[in-house]
C-alpha cells in the first residue's frame, strides 16, 4: 500500500500551501537558501549561508554542536526568521512566513508528541488544522499508521509507547500533511544503537518510496554518511563543504572537513619545485617535518600555495615488518616511513595501530581484520614500515 | 521482603511521623469540635454540656453520650442566616477564584516565557509581598480605598470621577483584597506547570498548521490543566473560610461563613453552634479536597 502511495498520489502535493506563483523556470531548485544570516545578540549563528536542495533529495546537515545547523533547520521550519537573505521554496520566498503557513513539516528531536492526545489524534492533528474532511482524515491516518507500521497502537497515549514507537508516531505525524520538505532534527539521537541502525534503513526506504525531500540535521557523521545523498558540513555558521558522502571523505575541501569527517593523518610541509627526474608521473613532492619527503599525486585543482598539509586516511596506510612486498609496484610504494607500534586498538572489523615514527610524530593505521586468526598482527614495541601510495594522499591548502 | 527491610527501625518511625502529626493536630482537635457541636450551650465553664468526667465512671460517660443531640445542626438548616452565609462564601470563593484565574494565567504564561534569568526575578516579585504581614497589607488597602484614600485621590486628579467613590465596606473592596492576597497562590502552580512544559510542543502544533490561538487552546491550555486545578483549589478552599478580608473590607450587611463562625464563638459565646458551623464547613470542603486529590493523582499518573 505504501508503493501505491507513491504512484497514485504525488506526495509532493501540499495540503495547506497558500497560492504561490508558478515556477518561472524549470531549473529552479526546490529549495534555495540565499545568503541567509541569523544573529543572536552579537553571535552569528548562520553566516551568509547559501545552499540549493533539489526535489527528492535526502540531504544531511552535519556539524559539531553550535555550528548553526539547528538554527538553519529552524529557519526552514519558520521558528526563526532570517535577519538577511532569502529562503525560496519553488522560487517563492517563505522566509517571513509563520510556521503554520509553510508547506514544510518537522520531526522534532525529542518527538514533541502531544502527551494528552492518542497516537491517532497526534497524527490527525495537522490534517484537522488543514480543514480536511473527517472521512479523508480517517483514511489518511490509517495510511500513515500502516506506512510506519504502528497498527494496533492508534489508541495509545505517547506515554504508553516505546522510544522506537514514539519515533514512528512523530514521523507519521510530520508526513501526514505530505509536506514539500520534511525536516528531521537529530531523528535518531534518542534511540539505542541497534534500533538506530534499523531505523536508518527504514528512513531511507521511506524517503525513496515517498520521494519527499528530507533534510536531516545530525552531529553523527555515520548517520549522515549512511542516509544522505549529499551532506553539507557546517562550522561556525558557514558551509565548509557540500558533497556526496564519498567525496566528503575522499576529497575533503579543507583541513577542517578532513579532520571532522573520519580519522586522518596530517603532515604540514612545503611543496618542492618540480623534479624533472620524476616527471613521468604527475606528482608533487612535499617536504614535511614529521614524515620527511612525501610524494603526492597531482590534484585536479592546481595547488596555488607552497605551504600545504598532506593528509592520509588511516586505512590507506599499510604496515609491514620489512616494507612493501617485493612485487608491489615500486612507484606506488614510494612513501615509506619507519617507526614503532605504540598502541593497538582492536575494534572487531578493524584494528587501529598507532605508530611512533622516528621523527617523533604519530601515524595511525587501520587494517581490516580479514582473517579470524591473524598471525601477522603487530604488538606494541614491534618495529614496522608504514607505507602508502601517492594516489591515496591529499593535499590540503588549509 | 526487601521492602519490609527498607521500612524497618528509625525509617519506619519517620514514615509514620506524618500520620502521627495528622492524628495529634487534626483528628484529635476535630474530635473535640465534633463533640462540642453535639453538646448544648450552658452558663458554665466550659460553656457547654455535657462534659466528660472520667472520675465518675462508665455510667456517667454513657449518660453524657445519651445527652448528645443534633439540635445545633437542625438550627443551621432552619435559620437561613447560616445557609445564606454558606452560599455567600461559595459565591465569593467562586467569583474570586475565577477572577484570580483570569489574572493569574496571563501573568504565569508571560513569566514562563521570559528569558531564564528574568524568570527568577519575576518569581521574586510575586513572592515579595509575603515578607510583609498579611494584616498590614490589608490595612494598607483600607488606606488606599477609604474616602480620601490614594485611589480616590488619583481618580479625582485624573478627572475620571467628579466626586469620591465609596470603595470601602463594599464587595468590590473585598474582592480587591481577596484577589490581591491570593494571586501568588494562583500564579505559582500555573507558572510551575507552564515553565516545565516542553517548548517544542507549541512549536510542533504551529508546525502542523495550528494558528497561535489554536496552538494555545489545543496544546498549551489542556496541558496546563493540572496547574489550573491546583491553583484554583489552592485559592478556592481558603477563600471559602476567609474571615479577615471580608471583615475588614466588605460591608456588614452580609457575612461569609468565617464571620458567622467568629460571631457565634466570640460574640454569642455559643460554642456548640460555632462548632456545628465548623463541622459542616469541613464536610463541604472535603468534596473539593477529594477532587484536588484525584486531580493530583491523575497528574502523577500522567507524569509516569
Amino acid at each position: 500500500m505504501a508503493e501505491e502511495l507513491a504512484t497514485s498520489e504525488p506526495p509532493s502535493e501540499p495540503l495547506a500551501a497558500p497560492a504561490r506563483p508558478a515556477p518561472v523556470a524549470d531549473d529552479i531548485p526546490l529549495l534555495r537558501i540565499d545568503a541567509v544570516v541569523k544573529q543572536f545578540g552579537g553571535f552569528r549563528a548562520v553566516d551568509r549561508l547559501s545552499l540549493d536542495i533539489g526535489a527528492g533529495e535526502f540531504f544531511a546537515l552535519l556539524g559539531p554542536s553550535g555550528c548553526g545547523k539547528t538554527t538553519l533547520l529552524r529557519m526552514l521550519a519558520g521558528f526563526e526568521t532570517p535577519d538577511e537573505g532569502q529562503i525560496l521554496l519553488d522560487g517563492w520566498d517563505i522566509g517571513k512566513l509563520l510556521p503554520h503557513e509553510r508547506p514544510v513539516n518537522m520531526m522534532f528531536q525529542n518527538y514533541a508528541l502531544f502527551p494528552h492526545l492518542s497516537v491517532r489524534d497526534n497524527i490527525a492533528f495537522g490534517l484537522k488544522r488543514a480543514g480536511m474532511a473527517a472521512s479523508d482524515i480517517v483514511a489518511r491516518v490509517a495510511e500513515m499508521v500502516a506506512l510506519v507500521k504502528l497498527d494496533g497502537l492508534e489508541k495509545r497515549k505517547p506515554d504508553q509507547l516505546s522510544g522506537g514507537q514514539k519515533q514512528r508516531v512523530a514521523l507519521a505525524r510530520a508526513l501526514a500533511r505530505r509536506p514539500r520538505i520534511l525536516l528531521l532534527d537529530e531523528p535518531l539521537a534518542a534511540l539505542d544503537k541497534k534500533l538506530r541502525e534499523s531505523t536508518q534503513a527504514e528512513l531511507m526506504a521511506l524517503q525513496r518510496r515517498l520521494g519527499t525531500t528530507f533534510i536531516v540535521v545530525t552531529h553523527d557523521q555515520d548517520e549522515a554518511m549512511t542516509m544522505a545523498d549529499r551532506i553539507g558540513v557546517m562550522d561556525k555558521g558557514r558551509l565548509e563543504q557540500v558533497a556526496t558522502p564519498r567525496q566528503l571523505y575522499e576529497a575533503p575541501a579543507s583541513r577542517w572537513v578532513a579532520e571532522f569527517v573520519g580519522d586522518i593523518n596530517l603532515f604540514e610541509g612545503q611543496i618542492e619545485p618540480r623534479d624533472s627526474r620524476l616527471a613521468m608521473a604527475p606528482r608533487l613532492t612535499v617536504t614535511t617535518r614529521d614524515a620527511g619527503t612525501v610524494y603526492v599525486a597531482e590534484p585536479r585543482q592546481p595547488v596555488t600555495r607552497t605551504s600545504v598539509c598532506v593528509a592520509i586516511r588511516p586505512e590507506k596506510v599499510k604496515l609491514s615488518r620489512y616494507g612493501p612486498a617485493p612485487n608491489t609496484d615500486n612507484a606506488q610504494a614510494i612513501n615509506r616511513l619507519e617507526g614503532v607500534v605504540t598502541d593497538v586498538s582492536y575494534l572487531g572489523g578493524t584494528t587501529t595501530y598507532r605508530v611512533k615514527l622516528d621523527s617523533g610524530a604519530v601515524l595511525r593505521s587501520s587494517m581490516a581484520n580479514t582473517a579470524r586468526i591473524d598471525i601477522d598482527a603487530y604488538s606494541p614495541t614491534h618495529r614496522v614500515v608504514a607505507w602508502f601510495t601517492p594516489d591515496d594522499c591529499l593535499v590540503l591548502e588549509q | 521482603m526487601s521492602a519490609r527491610r527498607i521500612f524497618a527501625g528509625p525509617v519506619r518511625l519517620a514514615a509514620i511521623a506524618p500520620y502521627l502529626w495528622m492524628a495529634l493536630f487534626f483528628l484529635v482537635p476535630f474530635g473535640f469540635v465534633l463533640k462540642i457541636s453535639l453538646s448544648q450551650t450552658a452558663v458554665a465553664q466550659p460553656p457547654y454540656l455535657p462534659v466528660f468526667d472520667l472520675t465518675e465512671g462508665l455510667a456517667a460517660i454513657k449518660a453524657a453520650f445519651a445527652a448528645f443531640s443534633l439540635d445545633n445542626y437542625r438550627l443551621l438548616v432552619s435559620d437561613n442566616l447560616y445557609v445564606l452565609s454558606y452560599l455567600r462564601s461559595f459565591v465569593v470563593a467562586a467569583v474570586s477564584t475565577s477572577i484570580l484565574l483570569l489574572i493569574g494565567y496571563p501573568v504565569a504564561y508571560a513569566m514562563a516565557r521570559l528569558p531564564q534569568r528574568w524568570q527568577g526575578i519575576a518569581m521574586m516579585l510575586v513572592i515579595v509581598p509575603f515578607w510583609t504581614s498579611f494584616l498590614i497589607r490589608i490595612y494598607a488597602w483600607i488606606n488606599i480605598l477609604q474616602h480620601d484614600g490614594l485611589l480616590n485621590q488619583i481618580l479625582l486628579a485624573l478627572h475620571i470621577v467628579p466626586a469620591p467613590v465609596v470603595w470601602l465596606s463594599t464587595d468590590t473592596a473585598m474582592y480587591i483584597g481577596i484577589v490581591y492576597s491570593y494571586l501568588p497562590f494562583m500564579i505559582l502552580p500555573l507558572y510551575a506547570t507552564l515553565a516545565k512544559m516542553d517548548p517544542a510542543l507549541p512549536e510542533a502544533a504551529s508546525d502542523l498548521g495550528a494558528s497561535p490561538q489554536a496552538t494555545f487552546w489545543l496544546v498549551t491550555f489542556p496541558l496546563s490543566l493540572p496547574g489550573v486545578g491546583a491553583g484554583c483549589l489552592l485559592c478556592f478552599i481558603p477563600i471559602l473560610g476567609e474571615f479577615v478580608i471580608p471583615d475588614l473590607l466588605a460591608g456588614s450587611d452580609s457575612m461569609m461563613i468565617g464571620q458567622t463562625l467568629w460571631l457565634e464563638f466570640f460574640t454569642n459565646k455559643d460554642w456548640p453552634v460555632a462548632s456545628a458551623v465548623a463541622v459542616v464547613l469541613l464536610v463541604l470542603l472535603v468534596a473539593p479536597l477529594a477532587l484536588y486529590d484525584r486531580l493530583q493523582r491523575r497528574q502523577l499518573e500522567a507524569a509516569r
